[in-house]
């Protein structure tokens, strides 16, 4: 019995200390993979084409997504936070305090996280089957960087296109919210607006806005580097457009948490 | 009919010397060394798992060997930077055996690909040897299509078409025939052997294809045990006294 479970735990011991390994060997090779994008991401010339249609394939076939997204966001939130404002006889506030809430945290958060899954497990799966199909070995002999070509292209249209998605996300959460305050009461566009306006800050808008081009970045690289380094034939298609989800989202709460952090050090 | 001549002028421009590939304990190649002369069409054979597919992937860097030489073109490859190495893959060209088409373009954008970084040429030439090219395998009519609506015979010769548009000097085939029907596959091995007649490329061919081998071949090596077992034109090794390397010929 206790022979047992002396082994049982040796064996708890031993996954523990392979689980922590693997988990210190998969950072250092992403690390590396972020080193090798920088270097890459410099070299001349760049592929400006592959840039723009993957900007155009991140960004503008992400626009109905992320507006259905933001205007459901925008409603819930308002209706959902009127009851208690009612209570506190704070019902006017319901613009100011919705937008704030969007733009400082909930409309990047969620934009990024729809992105995770629709950006990030599609860059997973396109790179992994096109490893699995050997075409990235295909542009390696034939003389042309597949790096700079796949990678780089894909992590910087996702880290400009991400933040303008937001801003797209957030104008159409706020018009969500202004149908929400009006299923209960009666408020002009203009008053909605100038009240949003008023109370929103640089340091509300700033701090906010910069971080989703770290989201971006995020996404495109887990993305990039889960598909690149792909492996075990179609199965491997699949695990790597599912880790490349899994694996973003986590990093946008990471980050997202990191920028709370750092923002409440200069704002107060 | 086919390339069964020797070719005896060892002028070439590959050479391989005691190359070692192992994937951890296993060895997959034990001391490999060929010379490929200029012209030349050395087919490689050997049963499934021996490694051929490693040693083409050897000559273009795609797996690093553990020890040994490669010398192409007067350089060995292991002192090559990544920009040379680059140049220097573009005097070889790469057919896959899955054809390796990129599936998100369509076949005119395929054939344009490798042409990428040849800035000396205008729009209107790039467009004459995407046509040359895929007239040379019979494909012009499918020049805005995408790889998906082609057949495996026509992957295969668009595979073909997109490796020879760079003009290699060496030409390193994969299974060029694999999984394809006979008839097919006698037109591939047919048009290999045309390609490179017009092109005076030398080539390595790794196949299982008997019928491929003979078309094609000049010299036959045949891998076993991670060493080159034998040697010989077609018609030597069809008559060898080696039950083992016989029965590739049966």
């Amino acid at each position: 019995m206790s022979t047992s479970t002396s082994s049982d735990n040796d064996r708890k011991e031993a996954n523990l200390i392979s689980s922590i390994r693997e988990f210190f060997t998969e950072l250092s090779l992403l690390t590396k993979f972020t080193l090798h994008f920088f270097k890459e991401l410099f070299k001349l010339p760049f592929e400006f084409n592959e840039f723009i249609k993957q900007s155009y394939i991140i960004g503008c076939k992400s626009l109905p997504l992320v507006g259905i997204t933001g205007f459901i966001m925008g409603l819930v939130l308002t209706i959902q936070a009127r009851p208690t404002l009612v209570q506190f006889g704070a019902e006017s506030w319901l613009p100011a305090m919705v937008a704030v809430s969007l733009i400082r945290e909930i409309g990047p958060v969620i934009t990024a996280l729809i992105c995770a899954g629709k950006v990030g497990s599609g860059i997973g799966a396109e790179l992994a089957s096109m490893k699995v199909t050997e075409q990235i070995d295909a542009m390696e002999v034939s003389g042309v960087n597949p790096f700079k070509y796949i990678v780089v292209t894909r992590v910087l249209a996702t880290t400009l296109m991400i933040p303008l998605l937001v801003i797209f996300a957030d104008a159409i959460a706020l018009y969500g919210s202004y149908i929400g305050v009006n299923l209960k009461g009666d408020v002009s566009f203009q008053l909605f607006f100038s009240q949003v306006i008023e109370k929103l800050t640089f340091q509300d808008l700033f701090p906010a806005f910069i971080k989703t081009f770290f989201f971006g970045f995020a996404i495109g690289i887990i993305g990039c580097y889960k598909g690149y380094n792909s492996n075990k034939g179609t199965e491997g298609v699949g695990k790597s457009a599912n880790s490349a989800v899994v694996y973003a989202s986590l990093l946008v709460f990471v980050i997202d948490m990191m920028a709370v952090q750092i923002t409440s050090l200069f704002v107060k | 009919m086919g390339a069964t001549e020797k070719i005896t002028t060892l002028n070439g421009s590959l050479e391989i010397k005691h190359l070692k590939k192992s994937f951890n304990e296993n060895v997959v190649l034990d001391d490999i060394s060929l010379k490929l002369a200029k012209g030349e069409n050395i087919v490689i054979l050997g049963k499934s798992g021996s490694g051929k597919s490693v040693l083409i992937k050897c000559i273009v860097k795609l797996i690093t060997a553990d020890e040994g030489e490669i010398i192409l073109f007067d350089k060995n490859i292991s002192d090559l930077s990544s920009d040379e190495l680059n140049t220097m893959r573009k005097k070889i060209g790469f057919l896959f055996q899955s054809g390796a088409l990129y599936d998100s373009m369509s076949v005119r954008e395929n054939l344009e690909f490798p042409l990428r970084n040849k800035k000396d040429l205008s729009q209107e030439e790039i467009n004459t040897l995407v046509e040359e090219s895929l007239a040379d395998v019979g494909l012009l009519d499918v020049i805005d299509k995408m790889p998906s609506e082609l057949s495996g015979g026509m992957r295969k010769r668009l595979g073909l078409a997109r490796t020879m548009i760079l003009k290699p000097e060496i030409m390193l085939y994969d299974e060029p025939t694999t999984g394809l029907d006979p008839i097919t596959s006698k037109e591939i091995s047919k048009l290999i052997l045309e390609v490179q007649k017009k092109n005076n490329t030398s080539s390595i061919i790794i196949t299982h294809d008997m019928e491929c081998a003979k078309i094609t071949s000049n010299r036959i090596m045949v891998l076993k045990d991670g060493l080159f077992a034998t040697e010989g034109t077609y018609k030597e090794l069809e008559k060898s006294e080696d039950e083992w390397v016989r029965s590739f010929f049966e």
